[in-house]
């Protein structure tokens, strides 16, 4: 999923400021699994801006909702007559929802609520992790399983760097060294024989290169 | 007769069943005597509480939050009392990035046999948020609009 968090209220004030009606619009798919942008958090962001509304005289009035997925027009469409009576909109999806609710109302400011960090997974509860760095061209089946482009911090191919210690990596012991655990992964699936192959450099056009990536599926087309 | 100080702040308590509350019609039954700003809300375990309830609480213009939950380790469903310890940290630290002081909500930990303690809690937390004024947030103020489709 895609993991945000919020941004304090402060910046929240500062990036709202002069505006009067002011809809927090949630989404409940990632940003809410990953409870940054779900309807509990659109209700916490919401009183908190509320009080510093009132304490700093900022004559905010501020509407909830939450739809179920913001980076879907089809759902956002369900939505249109509520967005309609806000002045502005504070949207606590991920980048892709701000875009996407912004795209739609072409004179109607939106403005993101949350810092969106990683795709990741829940680790522990409260802990989430960064697990896929979107690269375009995947190579994880050469890798038991695990990234060494988002998991290693030299994102090294052909590791390890040698600088590990204790399994740890040596760029940040509080992680565990990726090629540590790439080897040990490899090890246990029988196909060690996979780290005797010299991977060749990626091809890195797949990646952020001359704008947005874009995927066209002529058999979904109309 | 005019009071010397006009302000009465009015607390909020949310009172654990299984300790604080006994504790507080303990504190009744011992005929202690405690300020009479407070107002009791009895829950299963501190553990049910979320951050919203406490924000809530400060919109609608309470001037203190108090949570009283059970001694750490001694919780009716083991770690409720320290799951809302955390939630209270976390409202504490919203409220002052807010405007509002985080001493305004605070957490205890009372056992069923603490009456005394309680109804001194209470005058604490009183003249505590009794130093700090009231809450600025005016509940006339305060317009929740929860928008609801289909
Ligand atoms: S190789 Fe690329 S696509 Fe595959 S997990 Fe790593 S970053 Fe993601
Ligand atoms: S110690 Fe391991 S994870 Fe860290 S940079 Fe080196 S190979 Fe990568």
């Amino acid at each position: 999923m895609i993991v945000a968090q919020r941004k304090r209220i402060p910046e929240l004030v500062e990036i709202l400021k002069g505006n009067k009606r002011i809809l927090v619009l949630g989404c409940g798919t990632c940003v809410a699994v990953c409870l940054a942008g779900g309807e509990r958090e659109v209700s916490i962001i919401s009183s908190a801006l509320r009080i510093a509304s009132n304490v700093q005289e900022l004559d905010f009035e501020i509407g909830e909702l939450t739809i179920e997925r913001q980076c879907d027009n089809v759902f956002i469409e369900e939505a249109a007559e509520t967005i309609e009576k806000y002045d502005v909109i504070l949207s606590l999806g991920c980048g892709a929802g701000v875009q996407a609710v912004a795209e739609r109302y072409a004179e109607k400011p939106v403005y993101p609520g949350l810092n969106t960090a990683f795709i990741g997974i829940l680790e522990e509860r409260g802990l989430w992790a960064e697990k896929c760095a979107a690269c375009g061209s995947c190579v994880l089946h050469q890798y038991g399983g695990i990234c060494p482009i988002t998991r290693c911090a030299k994102h090294m191919l052909n590791g390890p760097c040698g600088g590990s210690r204790e399994d740890r990596c040596e760029v940040r012991p509080d992680l565990s060294c990726a090629w540590q655990l790439i080897y040990k992964r490899l090890k246990g699936i029988g196909q060690l024989d996979r780290l005797r192959k010299i991977e060749q450099p990626k091809n890195w056009r797949m990646n952020l290169d001359g704008g947005c990536r874009v995927i066209v599926r002529e058999d979904h087309r109309i | 007769m005019m009071r010397a100080n006009p302000f009465e702040p009015k607390i909020v308590a949310f009172c654990c069943h299984y300790c604080a509350y006994a504790a507080a019609d303990l504190a009744g039954s011992m005929r202690l005597q405690y300020p009479t700003n407070i107002r009791i809300i009895r829950t299963p375990c501190t553990g049910k509480l979320e951050v919203e309830y406490f924000m809530r609480a400060f919109e609608y213009g309470a001037d203190g939050v108090l949570v009283a939950g059970c001694e750490e380790g001694s919780c009716h469903f083991i770690e409720g009392n320290l799951m809302a310890k955390r939630r209270v940290n976390y409202a504490r630290e919203l409220l002052s990035e807010s405007g509002l002081e985080r001493k305004r909500l605070r957490m205890v930990n009372i056992s069923a046999a603490m009456g005394t303690v309680f109804a001194e809690t209470v005058k604490d937390m009183i003249e505590t948020v009794r130093k700090l004024g009231p809450n600025p947030v005016r509940s006339d103020h305060v317009n929740v609009k929860q928008e609801i489709h289909r």
